[in-house]
Parts: C-alpha cells; structure tokens; sequence
C-alpha cells in the first residue's frame, strides 16, 4: 500500500535543489565528504578479485528473495516465534508508529535508546514517541549530532555528512549539557570522546532499545545490525525490552547468504573491509541479552514497489549509501534537497515508488543519468533505467507537459533500455563534444547533443560528456 | 501478544498479487573455499588487524601465560567468561571475577575504571582482520566484551579463516547471539575517516597461538 511517513517531499526537487545550492559551506564539506569515502570505497573494492561475482549473487540473492517473499515472511515468524520473539505487521508509517508506542508505554518508561536504522526515520518514529510522552535518544554519533541540531539528516550512513569537524564541535559545546564548552576541540577523536561520555550512562540505565535490521534470515528468524561504534551492541545487549522495525523486504533466505552480503555492505559503505561490528540475534537468549523482543515487520509503500516490474529493482538496496557517495547531483545538492530519508539516486527511484504521489514525481528528474550509480550499486540496481522508466510513467501522468518532453523521454528509455545502446550513444556524444567545448565556452553545459541524445537536449541542456565515461574508467581500471 | 491479524493478512495477500515471477537461481561461483589456512593466511589477519589499530601478539602456547600477563601488566581487575582456561591468566596479579561463579557480574561492575576481559573466540577471518565470538564457554555474554575498555582475545591459529563464507560455516550454531569484531569500536560519522574509540572497548589486543 501507499507508504507514508518521512518519504514524502514536501517542495518540488528544482525548488529545493536552488536553495541548497546557495550553501556554499554544505558544497564544501560534502564535496570533501564525498571524495574521501570514493577514493577508500575503490580501494577496498579493487583488492576484491571477486567482486563482480559477489554483486551478480546479491542481485539474484534479493530477486529470489522478491519472488518467494510470501513464503519467506511465514517461515521468518514463525522461526522468530519459535525463538521467543513476538512479530507484528504494519502496513504503513502511523500503524508502525502506534504498535512501537503502545510496546514502549506497555514497558512503562519514558525513555528509549536507539540505533541508527533508516526504517525508523522513514516512519517517523522519533516524533511519534515524543507526542506520546517518551524520549527517543539517538546513540550513532552523526544521528546525535543531527538530533542536537534540531535538523534533519542528509545521507544515509552519514546523517551529519553535511556538517565538518568545527561545526560539529559548536554543536556539542552548545547543546551538549555535559560537555566543557571552553576545552572541547574540533580534534574528531576529541569529539568521538564528548560522544561516548554524554551517552555511557543512558547505555547502563535505559530499559528499552529500539533497532533496525540490515538483514533478517528467514530459516533461522536471526537479525543482524552492521554498525562502527558500538553504540548498536549496547543498544542490542544492554536493555530488558528490544524492538526491531524491519521493512519486509530486508529478508534472506538462510544464514549462509550472509556471506555475499557481509562482505559487499561494508566495502561499499564506509569503505572498508569490515565494519567494526556486526550483531546477529535470534529471538531471546536466556540470561544473554534483552528478554522481551519484538520484531515489527512494515510494508510502508514496499508491496506497491514489488508491484512495478522494473520498478521493483530498487528494493535489492541494502542501504550502503555508495550511489549517493558517487552521484554528481547530489554531491551539490546535498540531501536535504531530496525532501526525503532516502536521498540521492537510491531516493529518486524509492521515495517516488514508496509514496506515491506530490511533489516526489519531480525526484526521478534529479539525475543527469550518467550511471556512476548503477556501477557503484553491490546489488547491481540499474538505477539509470528505473529513473527513465518513472519519468515515462510521470510524463504519461502528466498529459498537459509539452509533447517534446514524451518524445524525449520515449527515445531515452530507447537509448537506455539497452547498455549497449546507452554507451554508444555515450561515445557519439562525446565525440561530438570536441568542438562543441569551445561552443559551450564557460557554461560547461550544452544547449545540443547530437543525435539520438538531441531528443533530450530540445528541453534542457546536458553537461559536457566527460573525456572516458566513469563505466570505461571502471573497465580499465578492472582490466588491469 | 497483539499481532494485528488484518495487517498481516493485508500484507501478505499484496505481496501475493505483486508476486514477480518463479524462484531465481543464484549463481554462487564467488570465492569460498579455503585451502588449508597457511602461514601466509595467519600473516594476513595480523596484518588486517594492525590495520585497524588492534595491538597483535603472537606466541607458543607455553608462552601464552606470560604474553597475557605482559598485556595485562597495568590492568588493576580481570572480568572472565567461565569457559576461560585458568592456565591463560595465570601469571595475572590483580584480582579477578568470573561472570556467573557464584553470580552473573553486574553491568555496574564491568563499567568499573580499569577492567579488562579476557576471551576466546569462534573463528577469524583473515581477509578482513574479523574476530567472531559466538557465547561460547570461552566468550561469554555478549556484555563481558562490551561494557569493560579493554579486550583481550585469544585465537588459535587452527580457528583462522581466509575468507567469510568459509568462517559462517565453522560456526556450530548461527541462532546463538553472534558479535563480529574488526579493529576496536570507531566512527566514520566525522568527515567519513575512521576514528578509533566510541562506545566499545577501547583497546582490544589480539594473542595469535601458535
Ligand atoms: S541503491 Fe545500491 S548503491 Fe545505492 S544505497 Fe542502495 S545498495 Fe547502495
């Protein structure tokens, strides 16, 4: 059904980009941000003789899992029952929301500790516990950095990704109750320090904790969580009560499959080899761990998603934010633009899907389509095809749009349905674009591209096709 | 208690009618087999663990008394799992606690200033400097190598893996709470560089046997 929650955007992409764009400090340090994690994130991917491999078998892996989704879901509550975990269903965010508050009022405190889980930000769940009276504390350091701001966050794995070490060191000395504001550096590991004492004792006392889940293993009923701080295991292990909200589309089939995506999640996201930490738990584990858990499982717009044959794709996500780290839109915009907790080249294809309506019909427009996200995706999530096919579905939507617009859109979907066809076109236009630089003198854009891309340069202008492609960058650097 | 049966039967009958297509074939010719873990397999988890910042020790198995009461040369109190061989702290000269003899250490007890764990492990992953422990005797609740600053473990070279895949399948029981360990806790969450030391322990010294 249609998802609900903080998917939907609530001004238009063109709006929202413009006004970021004034931000010249954000462009800064995401610029910086950006560029770190792609340089480590090809380093760590390259020392993989089978890399390629792995992502074919993650792909399959969630394809098959979409296919037997029915039966996965029945085998992984009842393995989850029968391991002491109690399941529940919800079909959209509000639903979601008032099972989790009536667990925490059930538990009588006022107070919960949380791990970073992008499901949870996805429905909203933070402001619905403070409308019923209880105190959602964020634990990740870029989450709490984000909550001490009172803003919202801006990538995936890295919330405050807009933020740099000083500004992230004024909003500990100002918000911070228990920090020395006049000795507190920008110094990071200073500042990681400030983090692990403003939150210690909340970890020792809180009875409840609330998760999400990467993956959830539907023969065993096991969940896993992959973070870096520990701050996941203290949420995990410490409190009386755990809640897990988990999408339902997070399932894999057995345990051994973890061994595709343990090793595609980490190189992928932070760039390295392994994440310092992964816990797995199954149900409740007498003496070891919280003795009360539940598991909410939540549909939120995904069995809309599942319903689209190409859209579908874009559910394989594991969340590792590397289309995000890669996409030249959004390394500018940033992704407060996105209006949604899923920015980037993975939002422009999910929010849309999950929610259906608004002004997310413009969000599949945000993308020069030129595929560094397809090649950076684990699970080969064709990324550039679903954007064109929503466009086409968003044109034939919008009938009163000038009749230019569907006929580029039609010969783009033509060109890009096929990667043979996309590349060639790719090589023509940046043959053409020799002379075509001086043409574009400073703009750095083109008015024309030549044929079949012209289709799409009637209505817009197009970047300056680059000198290799980022696929045939990729292809000789993986050559060699 | 209050599964909302509505909710899940309205789920369930849309996954149904979204449903795609028949079951997919997952073609499985990543790397997985290990050969015999070699010298140069151990060499590389030692390597990948220095990488991030884990203080590596390698010994005999007559000198591992020694080598953990060096490590543990200014540790005031030892916190141990139950299934610990005494033999492995036995040149330790401050006072100890074992979790669950007579009683399950507290969390206030494990928090104390200057607390040191030692444990075994279930298997190491070479590739990527990963130890997993599986609450196994010697490794205990997940809590004893969580709350205390520092973390000593102790593996066998025979419990060393080249790869993942081959290291899930050494473990006994995958529905027993599993915790994977790769350098000590860290956050890449300021500028996306790696910084060590958060919430986790703080030191976590790795002892190869021989
Ligand atoms: S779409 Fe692919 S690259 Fe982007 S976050 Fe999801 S898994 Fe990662």
């Amino acid at each position: 059904m249609t998802g609900t929650g903080n998917i939907v955007t609530r001004l238009p992409f063109p709006t929202a980009a413009r006004r970021e764009l004034g931000d010249e400090q954000l462009r800064r340090n995401l610029r910086k941000a950006t560029h770190t994690i792609r340089d480590k994130r090809l380093r760590v991917v390259g020392e993989v003789s089978d890399w390629e491999q792995l992502r074919v078998a993650g792909a399959a892996i969630k394809d098959d899992v979409q296919a037997r989704l029915p039966s996965l879901l029945e085998q992984f509550e009842a393995a989850a029952t029968a391991a002491g975990a109690t399941v529940h269903w919800a079909r959209d965010a509000e639903e979601a929301c008032a099972v989790v508050a009536d667990l925490v009022r059930a538990t009588g405190t006022a107070e919960v500790v949380k791990v970073k889980s992008m499901a949870t930000q996805e429905i909203g769940l933070n402001e619905a516990l403070e409308a019923v009276g209880i105190n959602a504390v964020e634990t990740d350091l870029a989450e709490l950095i984000v909550q001490l701001a009172d803003d919202t966050p801006s990538h995936i794995l890295v919330p405050a990704i807009h933020y740099n070490r000083t500004q992230i060191r004024d909003i500990f000395a100002s918000r911070m109750a228990d920090v020395d504001a006049t000795t507190l550096t920008d110094d990071p590991p200073a500042l990681a320090e400030a983090a692990r004492r403003h939150l210690r004792s909340r970890f020792l006392s809180t009875k409840v904790g609330i998760s999400g889940a990467n993956f959830a293993i539907a023969a065993t009923g096991t969940l896993a969580v992959v973070e870096s701080e520990g701050n996941g295991r203290m949420c995990l292990t410490l409190p009386e009560t755990l809640i897990s909200v988990v999408g339902i589309e997070k399932l894999l089939p057995t345990f051994a499959d973890l061994e595709v995506f343990l090793q595609l999640l980490p190189r992928s996201s932070t760039g390295e080899r392994m994440n310092p930490y992964t816990s797995l738990w199954t149900g409740v584990t007498p003496g070891d761990g919280p003795q009360t858990v539940h598991i909410v499982l939540v549909d939120n717009g995904r069995t809309d998603t599942l319903a689209d044959p190409v859209g579908r794709q874009a559910l394989r996500c594991i969340r590792c934010s590397a289309c995000l780290n890669v996409c030249p839109v959004y390394e500018r915009v940033g992704g407060h633009a996105y209006g949604s907790v899923y920015p980037g080249p993975i939002g422009a294809i999910l929010s849309p899907q999950m929610s259906g309506e608004g002004a997310n019909r413009t969000l599949p427009y945000a993308s020069t389509l030129c595929g560094a996200c397809f090649d950076a995706c684990p699970v080969r999530i064709d990324i550039p095809q679903v954007l064109v096919h929503l466009r086409q579905s968003g044109v034939d939507a919008a009938r009163s749009r000038p009749s230019a617009e569907r006929t580029a859109m039609r010969t783009m979907s033509y060109v890009m349905r096929d990667r043979r066809r996309y590349a060639a076109a790719l090589r023509a236009a940046r043959r053409g674009a020799a002379p075509l630089r001086l043409a574009a003198g400073g703009r750095g854009t083109l008015r024309r591209l030549p044929w079949p891309l012209s289709a799409w340069t009637s209505t817009r202008d197009a970047p300056l096709p680059p000198k290799q492609t980022f696929r045939e960058w990729w292809a000789r650097e993986h050559s060699s | 208690m209050s599964t909302r049966p509505d909710a899940r039967t309205e789920i369930l009958r849309r996954v149904r009618a979204a449903m795609p297509t028949a079951p997919v074939p997952v073609p499985r010719d990543y790397a997985s087999d290990d050969g015999p873990p070699g010298a140069e397999v151990v060499d590389l988890l030692v390597d990948r663990l220095e990488d991030y910042k884990a203080t590596v020790r390698r010994c005999t198995a007559a000198d591992l008394p020694a080598t953990v009461g060096a490590l543990l040369a200014d540790v005031p109190s030892l916190v141990l799992p139950p299934g610990v061989p005494s033999s492995w702290s036995s040149s330790f000269a401050g006072s100890r606690a074992i979790d669950g003899d007579p009683a399950p250490l507290t969390v206030t007890a494990l928090d104390a200033p200057g607390v040191a764990v030692v444990t075994g492990c279930a298997v190491a992953v070479a590739q990527t400097g990963t130890i997993i422990l599986d609450a196994g005797p010697d490794q205990g609740r997940r809590l004893l190598t969580l709350v205390p600053d520092h973390h000593v473990c102790v593996v066998r070279v025979d419990q060393v893996v080249e790869r993942l895949p081959a290291a899930l399948r050494r473990l006994a029981d995958p529905t027993r709470p599993l915790t994977m360990i790769s350098g000590p806790s860290a956050t890449s969450d300021i500028e996306l560089n790696r910084v060590e030391g958060v919430h986790g322990p703080r030191r976590l010294e790795v002892v190869v046997v021989d």
